[in-house]
């Protein structure tokens, strides 16, 4: 019961973004964290995966079963996929927000939300202790609100895949480290298949169970963020020296350094 | 003794969002009443100076009315003030419409050249005499303006069809499309003699006084099926008020749902100025004022857009005809004269009162 992404081919025109990329196997309860520096084709992974940009070539499949088949709507049931862009300032609440990703995919005239959704949108307010600024219009908060508030709209969708791009970039460090521990929690619990883009490399050591090193549009690397992060892949699509270092508390700890020549 | 268990925190802000669901509920309602009102204010003006107790006795009991009385009231005044509430309403739902596809609060149909196509229409009809419409008799300059208002719109769906659905082509061919239209107007003006130009001139500044039962009629289910029709996408419509990709990732089918509101908000322009000619500003002003009012939650904004601007537009009915006793002014002239100055109030002033 897994998330494969197999041979995976995109360009943007001329240009090759994706070359036969794979991921293996992805369990469900695993959270994957996807590294790799700026222009590496991350986001237009997700985007192809998510199945808003159409792959020349490769598949995407979830427990066996090839996605491409299925409509947009049937597919975004699925798998849900939060971009980096978090940043839309309009006239709504958070809690408006929240419940808002529940009920995109209604079409009809249940205009009114059931008890069930407001029960969702509480309990995702609640793990995420969005309370305090529930009410406010997105407009007013700041960006790590913001994107608190756009994580909280990924775990109220109960999708089977969630694809994070960059999901803590905006947020303090507390913040950081409970949101992935959200994560890694809904993740385990729901057993769904969570893939995040992360850049720091420490920060997806310590939550992830798999790291996946992204470099030219391929996958350089996969495994264990212990070995994967000691291989020399991670220097190489860096061009920095790496240092792993366990600490008293026993979380490992990643050091890039830039070497001198 | 009872003992009261505290809420906890996210249960309070279920009770705020009803709180203000109830809140934006209950501004529905208000703006019904209001529309009433507006109705009854400006079925009550007019020239002839009938007390109102005359003008409601006869709404109420035509049968037992002067006829005098009964013509005024049910044959000149009535349709004049309903067809401003239902061109306000669908002017109102079509810039609501054309706001939220394109992101962008300048957006209405006028500004996206469907009016200027409808005045090419009506000046080749007054113009030339001809006809799109085979055997359209009185209402060719009617017939004209809607076949080419509606040709515009088709125009931009293609056009945009064409060249990817994003809000930046559908301004830009809109964009296009008024200047071509305002200078094929402008070279029928050219050719025209004194009272075709006269005729044209009174055509594009807009009058109720076109206003018919029929087209009262045409206009009323035309919302009818309109409100619905956009209502039935407000959770699509709002997830795409957070941008195209967060749309796409909730399932949304942004290009369908960008044309299917293309189409809707081109048909409710094309008839509203076929029928009485140019009205600006309505279709801007009624959904900021329903934007300040309730935010963009679709479900509530596309019903008080819709609201506020038939009773803005009904309000400047009455306005048009106190102004000089006696004279009823294009309603056109004193919405973009009323318009202007109240818009710039509006974004001065309130920055910011959703509920």
């Amino acid at each position: 019961m897994a998330l494969a992404i197999r041979d995976l081919d995109f360009r943007y025109g001329a240009t090759p973004i994706l070359q036969g990329l794979g991921t293996g196997e992805l369990p469900r309860g695993e959270l994957a964290a996807l590294v790799g520096p700026n222009g590496s084709g991350k986001s237009t992974l997700f985007r192809c995966a998510a199945g808003l940009l159409r792959p020349r070539a490769g598949s995407v499949s979830l427990d066996g079963a090839d996605l491409a088949g299925l409509s947009q709507r049937e597919r975004a049931r699925k798998v849900f996929y939060l971009s980096q862009d978090t940043e839309a300032r309009v006239a709504l609440s958070v809690f408006d927000i929240i419940l808002l990703a529940r009920k995109s995919l209604h079409r009809g005239f249940a205009l009114a939300a059931s008890p069930e959704d407001t029960r969702a949108v509480e309990g995702v307010i609640e793990e995420l202790g969005l309370a305090p600024f529930a009410s406010r219009d997105i407009a007013t908060l700041s960006g790590g609100q913001r994107q608190l508030a756009a994580i909280g709209q990924a775990l109220v969708r109960e999708p089977d895949v969630l694809l994070l791009d960059e999901p803590t970039s905006a947020l303090d460090v507390r913040r950081q480290l409970d949101v992935m521990a959200t994560i890694r929690e809904a993740t385990r619990r729901r057993g769904i298949v969570t893939v995040a883009a992360i850049h720091d490399l420490s920060l997806a050591a310590r939550f992830a169970d798999r790291v996946l090193v992204m470099n030219g549009g391929r996958i350089a690397q996969a495994g264990t963020p212990e070995s994967v992060l000691a291989h020399k892949a991670v220097s190489e699509t860096y061009a920095v020296g790496v240092h792993l270092e366990r600490s008293a508390r026993g979380t490992l700890l990643v050091e890039p350094y830039i070497q001198v020549q | 003794m009872t003992a009261v268990l505290p809420m906890p925190a996210s249960a309070t802000a279920t009770a705020d969002y009803r709180r203000r669901n109830a809140k934006r509920l209950k501004l529905v309602l208000l703006g019904l009443v209001a529309l009433v009102l507006a109705l009854a204010l400006d079925v009550s003006i007019g020239p002839g100076n009938l007390p109102l107790a005359d003008v409601l006795r006869t709404l109420v009991d035509p049968q037992s009315a002067a006829p005098r009385l009964s013509v005024i009231v049910w044959d000149l005044r009535l349709p004049i003030a309903l067809m401003a509430l239902a061109v306000g309403a669908m002017l109102g739902l079509s810039g609501a419409g054309m706001q939220t596809i394109l992101a962008n609060p300048l957006a209405d149909p006028f500004t996206l050249g469907v009016s200027a196509a409808a005045t090419v229409g009506a000046s080749v009809a007054i113009v030339f005499g001809w006809s799109v419409l085979p055997g359209a008799g009185p209402f060719i300059v009617t017939a004209n303006a809607f076949v080419f208002a509606l040709g515009a719109s088709l125009v931009l769906f293609f056009m945009t069809k064409l060249r990817g659905v994003s809000a930046e082509t559908m301004i830009l061919v809109g964009i296009a499309l008024l200047f071509t239209c305002n200078a094929i107007t402008a070279l029928l003006q050219y050719r025209s003699n004194e009272v075709q130009l006269t005729q044209i001139v009174f055509w594009t500044l807009g009058s109720l006084a076109r206003a018919t039962w029929g087209k009262v009629g045409v206009a009323a289910v035309l919302i009818a099926v309109a409100l619905p029709f956009f209502l039935m996408r407000g959770w699509a419509l709002t997830a795409l008020r957070l941008g195209d990709e967060r749309a796409e990732s909730m399932g949304v089918r942004v290009d369908r749902l960008r044309l299917e509101i293309l189409i809707g908000t081109s048909l409710l322009a094309a008839v509203s100025v076929s029928f009485v000619g140019g009205i600006g500003f309505i279709g801007l002003v009624g959904p900021h004022i329903a934007r300040l009012l309730v935010g963009e939650d679709q479900r509530f904004f596309l019903p008080v857009a819709t609201i506020a601007s038939a009773v803005l537009l009904s309000l400047a009915s009455s306005l048009s005809k106190v102004i000089t006793p006696g004279v009823i002014y294009p309603i056109g002239i004193i919405t973009a004269l009323i318009g202007v100055p109240f818009f710039i109030s509006l974004v001065m002033s309130i920055r910011s009162r959703a509920v």
